[in-house]
């Protein structure tokens, strides 16, 4: 059936993030199920940092991905796998390795200036027969046109569609128009979008990308996801038959799916708090979140000011260690303040 | 020791500027290493028109001026790429021109200047891992010496956008892998990843690299803190602006590492500020690699002369 936009799942992906990368595999088989039962074109899964993301720096997976990937290539029925891959932290090897179980997608993700980094792993992918997704994140860290640099070096390498991520949920739609119609001005393959919702903005903002022309949507089962959570698969879907736009997703199974499967597994409802507020606000990695708590609990800081210091030191996807340097500071500024007496006026 | 330098960019103009001031790695003494050449391939490079103006020859014929003047030049210092590296490596040994290997290649045994300075000195290639590889091993050994065994230790490294040569970006995964094996061969670690990051942050970032160890039942844990401490002022001999940045903290977990599950972490969050040589500070990464690999060509020159002084 041709649609108008493809749909991209990552509810076993990006969700992974606010489970603490704790996936089993009949959370695999039941998610992968109930997409592909209603019409999801592609479901990606990987730890949540990408294939090979498994670390102290990003938290440890329960299971190993790689036998949760294959286990997502069994039951598939018409829905293609796909995986995610962050060059510094997985290996072009892994994708030859998750290719031999049956992914056929695989999206290399980098910060939205260091393109040339993926020139490997995005050949690698090609030359396997996989489809190559160039995936450039903090999109909102980068004008249109730096986008468009970057998106020409991604096109040069073999990449068959190139998504701009909102990683930090920090763009307006405005934000996201302007960005989409840079790149299908300028770029031959298609675009896609990967939308957060620390903003509110979402879904609005699929909306807007797929009127500019984007061809690509992606989003997770009730939103699960880093930060404030992804664009809900499910809201999308419904979102996008209110327009009459194609989709070819069912979003009664989807919220079905939704409601029953991925709502219990989840530790803390996808509400946009305070910290996820923040996050949004000041343009900080939405995968921090649950490590900020954490340390702000072991160091006795205030979450907030961990992530709004983040957002100064303008760190990136990828630099968690930041995290804990941030609370010990702080922690070591607010003992000091109280040493000299300064604390009660602070 | 007559040596040159192959590659004119970031790490071989820096690596020349240090070997001509005339002081060895720790600053104290005097360098045993007489530069002759920055060897480049692209002769209207900054680095060789630097070269000349600094009164070494700067020729643009690559590799083959090495292997031509094999008579005027007993050690190489390659700072080109693994590739180039890996296709030239067996010329070398074949001209006697010992060959200190900047890039990732990972021919030759890996060192370490703070932890294995002089277990190769005759070795014919010298392997120096990797920038990050040299910033936080001295780390995972540090942990490792102070516990029984240590089953999983990883780094990340993060380095500004600016100090990223072409060379890194087009070999990001021989980054990791050569780095996770010093980990583990040097290191002591039993499991090990490596992370790199690149931060496009205006003013650039200064390079940093945090390592974690997997701390076992029953560890002495103000050991694990006092060897770090120790090895932060080893490291410091030759590279001054290596520091770190925070306390050594340990954290509780449990935590599932790949080799297996321990109860405890050290998290030890490194800065390393260059000496400015070349590129500015914040390029701590290229300044730990030249500085390193000073060291170690230092060791080997004063090796051989021992030994010539003994035959």
């Amino acid at each position: 059936m041709s649609t108008d936009y493809r749909l991209i799942d990552s509810t076993l992906r990006d969700g992974s993030h606010a489970i603490s990368h704790q996936y089993y595999a009949d959370d695999v088989v039941k998610i992968v199920q109930g997409l592909d039962a209603a019409g999801v074109q592609v479901i990606e899964i990987a730890h949540g940092d990408g294939i090979g993301g498994s670390s102290f720096n990003y938290g440890f997976s329960a299971v190993p991905e790689k036998e949760l990937i294959a286990r997502a290539c069994e039951v598939t029925t018409n829905a293609k796998i796909a995986c995610l891959l962050l060059p510094g932290i997985g290996l072009a090897d892994d994708l030859r390795e998750v290719n031999e179980m049956g992914v056929q997608v695989a999206r290399i993700a980098v910060h939205c200036t260091e393109a040339d980094i993926t020139e490997q792993h995005i050949k690698v992918a090609k030359s396997l027969g996989m489809e190559a997704i160039g995936f450039l994140m903090m999109a909102h860290a980068n004008s249109p046109e730096g986008l468009v640099e970057q998106a020409k070096l991604l096109q040069s390498y073999g990449a068959d569609t190139i998504y701009i991520a909102d990683s930090a949920g920090a763009m307006t739609t405005e934000d996201v128009r302007r960005r989409v119609n840079a790149l299908v001005e300028n770029i031959e393959v298609p675009i896609g979008v990967h939308a957060h919702n620390n903003l509110s903005m979402a879904v609005a903002n699929s909306i807007a990308a797929f009127e500019e022309g984007a061809q690509n949507l992606d989003g997770t089962s009730a939103g699960l996801g880093a930060g404030a959570g992804n664009c809900p698969t499910e809201i999308l879907a419904a979102v996008s038959n209110k327009y009459g736009i194609e989709t070819g997703v069912d979003p009664f199974v989807l919220m079905d799916l939704a409601e029953e499967v991925v709502r219990p597994l989840m530790p803390r409802q996808q509400v946009i708090d305070r910290a996820g507020l923040i996050l949004g606000y000041a343009g900080v990695y939405g995968s921090f979140l649950l490590h900020a708590q954490r340390a702000a609990e072991r160091y006795d800081v205030p979450v907030a000011d961990i992530l709004l210091e983040l957002g100064e030191r303008k760190v990136v996807g990828g630099q968690e260690d930041m995290i804990i340097d941030v609370a010990l500071e702080l922690a070591t500024k607010h003992a000091e303040q109280e040493s000299t007496g300064n604390g009660a006026s602070a | 020791m007559r040596c040159a330098i192959l590659g004119s960019g970031n790490i071989g103009t820096d690596l020349m500027i240090k070997l001509l001031k005339g002081t060895d790695a720790s600053g104290s003494g005097t360098t045993p290493l007489e530069l002759v050449a920055l060897v480049g391939i692209d002769p209207k490079s900054d680095g060789l028109a630097r070269a000349r103006r600094m009164g070494i020859e700067g020729p643009h014929e690559g590799p083959d001026w090495i292997i031509d003047h094999a008579d005027d030049i007993d050690m190489v210092f390659d700072a080109t790429s693994a590739y180039v590296h890996v296709a030239q490596a067996e010329r070398y040994k074949d001209a006697g021109i010992v060959a200190v290997d900047l890039t990732p290649a990972a021919i030759g045994p890996k060192v370490i200047a703070a932890v294995n300075l002089t277990e190769h000195l005759d070795a014919p290639n010298i392997n120096m891992v990797t920038c990050g590889g040299q910033a936080t091993t001295p780390m995972v050994y540090a942990i490792r010496r102070a516990i029984d065994h240590l089953p999983y230790a990883e780094m990340v490294s993060t380095v500004s956008s600016r100090s990223a040569g072409p060379g890194t970006r087009q070999n990001i995964d021989e980054f990791t892998k050569t780095t996770s094996t010093a980990l583990r061969e040097i290191g002591g670690a039993e499991h090990s990843k490596a992370i790199i990051i690149l931060n496009p942050a205006e003013p650039p970032i200064m390079m940093r690299n945090t390592v974690f160890g997997g701390i076992p039942e029953g560890a002495d844990h103000d050991a694990v803190i006092e060897s770090i401490y120790a090895m932060e002022k080893d490291v410091q001999k030759y590279v001054p602006g290596y520091r770190l940045k925070n306390p050594p903290v340990i954290e509780e977990g449990p935590y599932l590492t790949p080799g297996g599950e321990v109860p405890h972490r050290a998290v030890v969050l490194l800065e390393v500020e260059g000496a400015g040589d070349y590129l500015p500070p914040y390029a701590g990464n290229l300044d730990i690699m030249t500085a390193a690999a000073q060291r170690v060509g230092e060791a080997i020159a004063h090796h051989k002369a021992e030994q010539k002084a003994g035959a």
